[in-house]
């Protein structure tokens, strides 16, 4: 049998910074994560790119694709992140932008959260050639290269966010699934799970009641983790010119940028500094949730 | 170690490594688009198309291509790339060297960077020093490859002029000897810090945090109350265990390696696998596209296997597992 949880499970995620521990309501969780400088400030940056995906369009000063000034103005009261080769706004296009990277790295999220869930509390709860069948299948998804397997299928289907959403999605599950795994593991044969399948308890009971609430807290941190990487994995094919070409992206304006170094560093800078910002928030979050826990 | 967990390992790999191939050549058999218009031109006459799909193979029905690739890959053959003529294999192995060393330049750096960081980080946690250097680590971590990049031709090849920008040596250099590995090394120095800076972000989290697990245990205590320096307590009890987990996070990390990698090259004109995948993404030139995955994949198979087997090695316990 595979054996549970392994050190290289969170290695594609960067370790969580404490040892997870059980214990805790949910809203001493909640109070004691923004207690934390890191919760704190974490949760400012994901409101920032979130207010931007969703106000972005309405706050932003110009049109992305309307021509609105000189070309290569640097950054000035008329247009605080400068203007592109053009003479487009580039803060209206960073603002634009928000939205294709948070689409994708939720929509990836939402697919590997539900992949991995099944197959986790699948293989954990029922185990045997179930587990061993699903865990096969899983390394299998889990060794394919996710960033060359995301490059190969996009050259061969073309551009496109929905296959970024799809290959990334795709490859994405298996993370989340040894994760569920290795907690189910961990806590099946516990008392009070044992006492609910003496009352004669349904598996699907046993499943959303037992199980469910006390695997949450730690998929909760490497689903943050995995999104981060999910938003920086997009941003990078869209800077390699395999995002959606139709829809402005950070990747996209980064790329765009890397032929203006030396007269134009706005270009780069604002478009690669909001990725990072967005990125950082996600993870600080996932770093406090988890510190949090380990603390409660 | 024991024979059988060797076997047991390695045979895991190969139904991997199978799945790979059928799913990789699939994959780009699914390809809208036809190599041969890519290649001949648009304008080409039907005979010379038909010569092309012979030549290539491309005339038979897909599962007969599957075996014959299969069969073909087994014994090291990838095809020929359909813009260079030649064999893939040459190709891709004509670019492995600059990749191998910025790639390994960059790992050399980030141990030796963030293994003493990562030290001075848990030394005291949450103390100045501690916040400041997981900080810029979380930081560096959040940032995409090619920004770090980007970055770092601005401040330190454009603003400073310490570094030249582009490529492997300087152009129209005939330089030979010491002069040209001088180059070659003023070249390699802001890419393999780039590359170096992702993976010290990395390895400074997981250090400082196997380490803090280590700390406090009793063989630390005992040596220090021997009277042990600090230094010496940590670097000879403390972290040769704290670094257990690091081998087989190392193994797991190498597909990101190369990830990161190919963004680096492509930033600053690497001429390396990187740089390659572009090219042959441009030109639809699926041999190459096909055996760079193969390649990338078999590596990542193998290192994986090879930090497990290293893992066994020096820590007895996962044998008995």
């Amino acid at each position: 049998m595979p054996p549970s949880t392994r050190a290289s499970d969170f290695a594609d995620l960067a370790p969580v910074a404490e040892a997870p521990s059980r214990g805790g309501s949910r809203r001493v969780l909640r109070a004691d994560v923004l207690r934390r400088t890191s919760g704190r400030i974490g949760l400012a940056f994901v409101a920032l790119a979130l207010g931007m995906a969703v106000l972005g369009p309405s706050l932003a000063p110009h049109d992305p694709f309307a021509i609105t000034g000189e070309s290569l103005v640097a950054p000035s009261a008329a247009h605080p992140m400068g203007t592109d080769a053009l003479g487009r706004d580039v803060f209206s296009a960073v603002l634009y932008g928000a939205r294709t990277s948070l689409l994708a790295a939720g929509a990836v999220g939402v697919i590997a959260l539900v992949c991995g869930m099944i197959v986790g509390m699948v293989a954990g709860y029922r185990g045997g050639w179930m587990d061993d069948a699903l865990m096969r299948a899983t390394e299998l998804f889990q060794v394919i290269p996710r960033f060359f397997f995301a490059i190969i299928a996009i050259a061969v289907f073309g551009p496109g966010l929905d296959r970024v959403i799809l290959t990334l999605g795709l490859t994405s599950w298996p993370i989340l699934a040894r994760v569920v795994r290795g907690e189910v593991i961990a806590i099946r044969d516990l008392d009070f799970v044992r006492a609910a399948e003496a009352m004669g308890a349904p598996a699907s009971h046993i499943v959303r009641y037992q199980l469910l609430p006390s695997v949450m807290p730690t998929v909760i941190v490497a689903l943050g983790l995995l999104v981060g990487q999910v938003l920086l994995l997009e941003a990078t094919l869209g800077f390699l010119g395999l995002g959606d070409p139709g829809a402005i992206s950070w990747g996209m304006m980064a790329a765009q940028g890397q032929g203006f170094l030396r007269v134009a560093w706005w270009l780069a800078l604002f478009p690669g500094l909001a990725i990072t910002i967005t990125v950082l928030g996600v993870n600080l979050l996932a770093d406090a949730f988890s510190s949090a826990r380990a603390a409660s | 170690m024991t024979r059988r967990f060797v076997a047991g390992r390695l045979a895991q790999a190969v139904p991997t490594m199978t799945a790979i191939l059928v799913v990789s050549f699939i994959l780009l058999h699914l390809a809208p688009g036809d190599p041969v218009l890519a290649l001949a031109g648009e304008h080409g006459d039907a005979a010379y198309y038909a010569f092309m799909r012979q030549r290539f193979g491309l005339d038979q029905s897909l599962p007969q291509q599957l075996v014959t690739y299969l069969g073909r890959v087994v014994t090291g053959d990838l095809g020929s790339s359909y813009v260079y003529g030649r064999g893939t294999f040459r190709v891709i192995m004509d670019r492995a060297p600059a990749t191998l060393l910025l790639t390994g330049t960059a790992l050399l750096i980030s141990i030796l960077v963030a293994i003493p960081l990562a030290a001075v980080a848990a030394a005291k946690p949450h103390g100045a020093r501690d916040v400041g250097i997981s900080g810029a680590a979380l930081a560096l971590y959040s940032a995409p490859a090619f920004w770090v990049g980007q970055l770092a031709i601005l401040a330190f090849a454009l603003r400073l002029g310490l570094f030249p920008v582009q490529g492997m040596t300087s152009a129209g250099s005939a330089a030979t000897g010491w002069s040209h590995a001088w180059d070659v090394i003023r070249h390699l120095a802001l890419p393999a810090m780039v590359l170096a800076s992702q993976e010290i972000a990395v390895l400074v989290r997981i250090t400082r945090s196997t380490l803090l697990d280590e700390l406090p245990r009793d063989h630390v205590r005992t040596a220090r109350a021997k009277g042990l320096g600090e230094v010496r307590t940590v670097v000879r009890h403390a972290l040769p265990r704290a670094l257990l987990p690091v081998v087989t996070i190392l193994g797991a990390r190498v597909g990101h390696v190369i990830a990161g990698a190919a963004v680096v090259e492509i930033i600053f004109g690497w001429p390396g696998m990187g740089q390659l995948l572009l090219a042959s993404l441009q030109s639809r030139d699926t041999p190459i596209l096909l055996g760079l995955f193969l390649l990338i994949s078999l590596t990542v198979v193998l290192a994986n296997l090879l930090s497990d087997l290293m893992y066994a090695a020096i820590d007895p316990r996962v044998r008995l597992r």
